[in-house]
């Protein structure tokens, strides 16, 4: 049983149209975010900065846990959590 | 007497705005409304701001969205040299505006004065509100720690806001509004709206000690 990644609306345009991505084998946030971008590489520049940290305006939720609560992108994953991304909007 | 503040009388101010009044009527709670904005209604807008008619296209949005609420309208820009006139005797604010910078300074002067906030926000499908209660509950950046540079995240000129979804985020801003002033927040909660679902998903979210803007707050 995979991690699941919850992909907000305004990000679908780059996963697909995909709502939720399965992804295998990810021991920690970072490595999930790794995966989603190998397998979305345009994802990769709205999630993380030119030095790899989670960019300011982006958070990712481990089920319920704001990541950066945690241990950040080293926070650990087991199968079947849920990584929710959530970005900052402003319209109005 | 209780002062509500709404900053932007846009796509969900409007709604806001309508639904905070009407039910502070209903509920016999005298309540003075303030709109700020310093924007004026353009043919555009007609379609997700509710309270302006094509007749008025060109007219400063804060004065056409008073004069039908009965509210007192400030044709003004929301910055470091206005917010504390802006802000003078609210007791709940409501964030409506349209871009990063104005939403992480609602945050911070908000924050820095102890008032309650509540921050409503669209792009596209997506909605997302945060009742935030200063020195109590996470504030916007406990969540993000600042706004995106310019031009890395589409502005709504670009993605579009969906007018239904204006409706459903600005009348949440209007409830979420009046559960502050009935001392009954429904803070640290942030909702998160998919539109293209029809589903609401909340999400918890705790103070972060080091928060540039509440971690020095006291509770
Ligand atoms: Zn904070």
């Amino acid at each position: 049983m995979p991690v699941n990644v919850k992909i907000p609306a305004p990000l679908r345009p780059l996963t697909a149209n995909l709502s939720e991505v399965a992804v295998e084998n990810a021991g920690t946030v970072g490595a999930a975010l790794e995966e989603l971008s190998r397998r979305y590489p345009a994802l990769k520049d709205k999630l993380l900065d030119d030095k790899g940290a989670l960019r300011r305006y982006v958070n990712l939720f481990k089920n319920d846990e704001d990541v950066r609560h945690a241990q950040g992108l080293g926070t650990a994953l087991k199968e079947g959590d849920r990584l929710t991304i959530v970005p900052a909007i402003a319209g109005g | 007497m209780k002062t509500a503040v709404l900053l932007g009388a846009g796509g969900l101010g409007c709604p806001a705005a309508l639904a905070l009044r009407d039910e502070a009527r209903a509920r016999g709670l005298s309540l003075q409304l303030v709109i700020v904005d310093d924007d004026r209604i353009d043919g555009s807008n007609l379609s997700r701001q509710i309270l302006y008619t094509a007749a008025e296209v060109g007219l400063p949005k804060a004065e056409v969205a008073a004069r039908k609420l009965g509210a007192v309208a400030r044709v003004a820009r929301f910055d470091a040299s206005t917010a504390a006139a802006l802000l003078a005797g609210a007791d709940v604010v409501l964030d409506g505006t349209d871009n990063f910078e104005a939403r992480f300074r609602a945050n911070d002067e908000a924050v820095a004065r102890r008032l309650p906030l509540v921050h409503g926000a669209a792009l596209g499908w997506t909605g997302q509100l945060l009742t935030i209660l200063p020195g109590r509950t996470a504030c916007l950046r406990c969540l993000f720690e600042g706004p995106p540079p310019e031009g890395s995240v589409p502005a709504c000129a670009e993605a579009g806001v969906l007018s239904p979804l204006c409706g459903l985020v600005g009348a949440a801003m209007a409830r979420a509004a009046m559960q502050v002033l009935l001392g009954a927040a429904e803070a640290g909660v942030l909702s998160r709206w998919d539109a293209l679902r029809g589903t609401e998903r909340p999400l918890a979210v705790k103070r972060d000690p080091s928060c540039a803007a509440c971690g020095r707050v006291a509770s």
